[in-house]
């Protein structure tokens, strides 16, 4: 077993897990977050995203204990007392989704993204989610909530 | 996943002697690759000795002209880092192409050599620079450094501490990416170094090779014209659903075209 302290959305957990336990494991059952989701368990689709220290990994391929001293931001840390995050807000307005199961990881990568690229192009914005995957929007909508997301995140409305 | 257990060395040193305690220990790094192989359950290692926390492998530097990359650097890192950039711009584009932006946020340039996957991108750069592989025990020439699918010349307990790359006069990098990989269908790398030209080629053979014919064409014109009607040996090229032998032999002729095109600025 492997003792670790993790940060997730500014509380602090300590836990001992077994060695091979995965982050996202971590995250859905040890704490019951259960925003990150696990869609193809082979580190393609991008559903698991979080942030750990400030950057989006999968965290489907990641065990736990990579993770032991970090600080982790789920989707769930995202929203502050009870008032969407602007990335959230953008994929309600723009319509990013429609059932749902991808948006935690396309909101966190989206996040990911715009830290580095506060106002990608549409040519960036396909590259920025290129580790995400939507079974059912064609994308369209949420390339539409990403631009709406940025220019929420520059305070323009 | 098996049962393993996992453990985080304070140095190379250190990692270096659990592996030699424990010879079924398993060097764990960005863990891109290896930790999709643990859930299918290909590899069974004892142990994950995770040195990708480690200061002293994470080094980027300038140094008696050569680009010095410690084997820790994360893709995002190299493709953003402003001394890649100023020393070998093609590199820090290269890195930038890698898988997808939650994989180069992980993903080490020390992990990557190591795995010698053929479809792998930093191999070309490696070998088309003429970098040098230093380890634990000693300098590898990126000649004698692939040998071919996912083998390397590393031994057991051997561990990559930094790739040394020879500062180029131009270089260029062009890849076709699979659609949902991301990993090379073919990619070409082009250099001109001191004495010539080196083209080194990945994604379409059993691992990442020298194009001499290339080579040779471009020393005497870096015009994307100068490999018209080459030959290219794909006898033991990859052939599978996504794109087969002659196909991906198509592949690196075009790539290579686009990358003189950018090394010339010619089309």
């Amino acid at each position: 077993m492997a003792k670790i302290t993790i940060t997730v959305n500014g509380v602090k957990h300590t836990k001992a897990v077994e060695d091979r336990t995965l982050l996202v494991n971590f995250l859905r059952d040890e704490l019951g977050l259960t925003g990150t989701h696990v869609g193809c368990d082979t580190s393609q689709c991008g559903c698991c995203t979080v942030h750990v220290n400030g950057r989006a990994v999968k965290s489907c391929t990641m065990v736990a204990a990579q993770a032991n001293g970090t600080s982790v931001v789920t989707i769930e840390g995202m929203a502050k007392k009870n008032k969407l995050h602007p990335i959230q807000q953008a994929f309600s307005e723009c319509h990013g989704l429609q059932c749902g199961f991808c948006t935690p990881g396309m909101i966190m990568a989206t996040a990911g993204l715009l830290k580095d690229n506060p106002n990608p192009t549409e040519e960036e914005i396909y590259k920025g989610l290129e580790g995400n995957l939507c079974r059912c929007t064609g994308y369209i909508n949420i390339v539409k909530a990403v631009k709406r997301s940025a220019k929420l995140l520059r305070g323009k409305h | 996943m098996y049962a393993l257990k996992y453990v985080q060395p304070k140095s190379v040193k250190e990692a270096a002697a659990f592996l030699a305690a424990n010879p079924e220990a398993k060097l764990l790094s960005g863990g891109m690759t290896l930790i999709p192989t643990l859930k299918q359950r290909l590899a069974r290692p004892t142990h994950l000795v995770d040195i990708s926390q480690l200061a002293e492998l994470a080094k980027i530097e300038v140094k008696a002209g050569k680009l010095v990359v410690g084997a820790g650097a994360r893709h995002h890192t190299v493709a953003t880092s402003a001394v890649v950039k100023k020393a070998i711009p093609a590199l820090a584009g290269l890195a930038a192409e890698i898988g997808d932006p939650q994989v180069r946020n992980c993903g080490t340039i020390g992990g990557s050599v190591a795995n010698n996957d053929p479809a792998a991108d930093y191999p070309a750069a490696v070998l088309g620079l003429n970098a040098t592989v230093v380890t634990t025990k000693r300098e590898i020439p990126a000649d004698k450094f692939f040998q071919g699918m996912f083998t390397t010349a590393l031994n057991d307990g051997e561990i990559v501490l930094r790739v040394e790359f020879p500062l180029v006069k131009r270089a260029a990098y062009s890849k076709f990416h699979h659609p949902a990989s991301g990993y090379a269908m073919a990619g070409v790398f082009i250099a001109q170094v001191a004495d010539g030209v080196r083209v080194a080629v990945t994604g379409a053979g059993p691992g990442v090779f020298r194009w001499k014919e290339a080579e040779a064409a471009l020393a005497k014109s870096l015009k994307p014209a100068a490999l018209e009607g080459l030959k290219l040996n794909s006898s033991n090229f990859n052939s599978d659903m996504h794109a087969d032998r002659e196909y991906r032999a198509n592949l690196v002729r075009v790539m290579a075209g686009r990358a003189a095109a950018k090394l010339s600025g010619k089309k």
